[in-house]
């Protein structure tokens, strides 16, 4: 399923690799490659093993089987030798709420063995690289989300990592901080640093990763870049009908073969078409008159929930 | 990379975290020896007017709180705080995306336990030299045992916490074990005068041992049982402890 030639050397390669907490299998034999410099990202829904396989790279999660190699290193083997090189943004902050913004970043970069003197000047340039100078000496525990999120970004950037791995970095946050997490992840992009990064957000997806996965019920569902994605999976353009209250059902039938594909939703009806307006044509030709009929792009959300399915992942 | 020097950054991350909250437990390092020597020492002593062996109630006792604060110093420090690193504010799950590993983290836990031990048993020995409970220079040079003594609690109680479902478990365990052995581990009266089936009991607590150990060195008192005795228990009971710490931390932070 290799979707773009990797010219240089992998910095991640998985093969076989396989998660298993007793009975349940979290993840199951999945290959990928990550390459330098790519933002890679892994999508699926809840439970599909996003987050047993970002930890199994991060060095912190055994492996159960199959191999993997992280920056040509072995996690099992050398484990604190890989964690040295990694920066890690866990899904949960863990950070020590009592102490202070600056505090929390310190101690972390002095489990790296940074010396006093590099962290001083490190933690600050930090500090403004996520806007949080102006709260450099408060306490954790009050600060909003968005600001904990942040710090947590800073503290994964402490040791000035090859690698950053992201578990869901904005979940939970407003848009504006959503926002400005992007531009700082944009960023780091640009530098070089290689970004994966786990999400359900698809307009995250599309906005940070040159590659991802699709992961669903353990295994990887599909692969390749955004815009390979729709190709694939998707039509280039959806048209989203809405009717009154009662008259979708008719319609529905009325509408038969006039869309590569059609779905029925509770609210709506989606065709799948590659040309959109010959599709609104077609519709209004056969005497189907909507409420709304809207036509968009089709989006890396129709290729997820065509792969994933949309019943509710609990 | 060696572990020691992991181990020691653990240490570190520990004594900084301290710096926020060092007044609020100064405070109580220096009054609760100063309230259980007045309270106890002077007010109960004064009704124990034959002493207790050859020496006064409140000579017989202060040895004996200082093994119990070493106690109470190091299960605090192997409980709460452990079940906040791993549970409540899961800053262990941040330390281990790091170079440090499990064995780093208990290790460095346990040095940095015995620093906090260490400095409690150090207060209780200045207040009681000054408030003259006891000889100040015996008192110091017993709190190396009182440092032991913590060790022996803190490491099992470690290793417990570790995979403790929740906070009632640590609260049974103060409830059933470490206020039990605080009243009846030989710190208020002999072991001896403990109805004969209980004794076994109480001899077989770490905090017996302890007190014991503190007290021979402080009183100069040659117990019927040998110093090296409680040292050899006490040394082994922290060892185990903290080898078993070693296997549940990974078993519930390695996943």
């Amino acid at each position: 399923m290799q979707t773009q030639a990797i010219r240089t050397a992998p910095l991640v390669t998985a093969r076989g690799l396989t998660k298993r907490f007793d009975q349940l299998v979290a993840v199951d034999e999945i290959d990928f490659d990550i390459a330098p410099s790519e933002a890679f990202g892994f999508l699926g829904p809840n439970g599909a093993g996003k987050t047993s396989t970002m930890r199994m790279i991060a060095g912190v999660s055994p492996v159960t089987s199959g191999t993997l190699r992280v920056l040509g290193l072995d996690p099992a083997k050398q484990g604190s030798e890989l964690r040295a090189r990694l920066g890690v943004v866990p899904q949960q902050d863990t950070l020590d709420t009592e102490l202070t913004v600056y505090e929390n970043l310190y101690i972390y970069g002095r489990y790296f063995g940074l010396s006093g003197a590099v962290l001083r000047e490190r933690v600050d340039e930090l500090l403004d690289f996520v806007q949080l100078s102006d709260r450099r000496d408060s306490i954790v525990d009050p600060l909003s989300g968005g600001m904990k999120r942040r710090l947590t970004i800073a503290r994964g950037l402490i040791n000035q990592p090859d690698l950053l791995i992201l578990d869901e970095p904005t979940t939970g946050l407003d848009p504006q901080a959503r926002h400005a997490l992007w531009d700082r992840l944009y960023r780091l992009k640009q530098q070089g640093v290689t970004l994966i990064i786990t999400t359900h957000y698809m307009d995250e997806a599309e906005q940070l990763c040159d590659r991802l996965v699709v992961m669903d019920k353990a295994k990887i569902a599909a692969e390749g870049s955004p815009a390979e994605l729709i190709a694939e999976y998707s039509t280039r353009e959806v048209v989203e009908l809405r009717f009154a209250p009662g008259e979708q059902e008719a319609a529905l039938q009325q509408l038969d073969g006039l869309a590569a594909r059609i779905e029925e939703l509770p609210d709506r009806v989606l065709l799948y078409t590659g040309n959109g307006d010959q599709t609104t044509n077609d519709v209004a030709d056969r005497g189907v008159h909507p409420e709304a009929m809207v036509v968009r792009r089709s989006t890396l959300e129709d290729v997820f929930l065509k792969l994933t399915g949309r019943t509710l992942v609990e | 990379m060696s572990t020691p020097a992991l181990a020691m950054r653990v240490v570190e991350a520990n004594a900084r975290g301290y710096r926020r909250v060092w007044k609020g437990t100064a405070v109580t390092a220096f009054l609760n020896p100063v309230l259980f020597l007045l309270a106890m020492g002077h007010g109960l002593g004064s009704m124990v007017q034959q002493g207790v062996g050859s020496v006064t109630y409140i000579a017989f006792i202060a040895p004996g709180l200082l093994a119990t604060t070493a106690m109470q110093t190091a299960a605090v420090e192997a409980t709460w705080p452990i079940m906040a690193g791993i549970k409540w504010q899961k800053t262990y799950d941040g330390a281990l995306a790091t170079p440090v590993g499990t064995g780093d983290l208990v290790s460095g836990t346990l040095i940095w336990i015995a620093m906090r031990t260490a400095m409690a048993c150090l207060v209780f020995a200045l207040v009681s030299g000054i408030m003259q409970a006891a000889d100040l220079t015996r008192m110091l040079l017993a709190v190396p045992a009182g440092i032991l003594t913590g060790l022996a609690f803190a490491a099992p109680l470690m290793a417990f916490t570790a995979v403790a479902k929740n906070e009632n478990r640590l609260s049974s365990i103060f409830r059933f074990a470490i206020v039990p052995m605080f009243l009846f581990s030989g710190t208020f009266f002999p072991v001896t005068q403990l109805p004969g089936g209980l004794q076994p009991i109480a001899y077989a607590t770490p905090l017996w041992h302890g007190v014991d150990l503190v007290r021979s060195i402080t009183l100069g008192v040659s117990s019927s049982t040998p110093a090296i005795t409680h040292v050899v228990y006490l040394v082994a009971l922290a060892l185990v402890g903290w080898w078993v710490a070693t296997k549940t931390f990974r078993k519930t932070l390695v996943v």
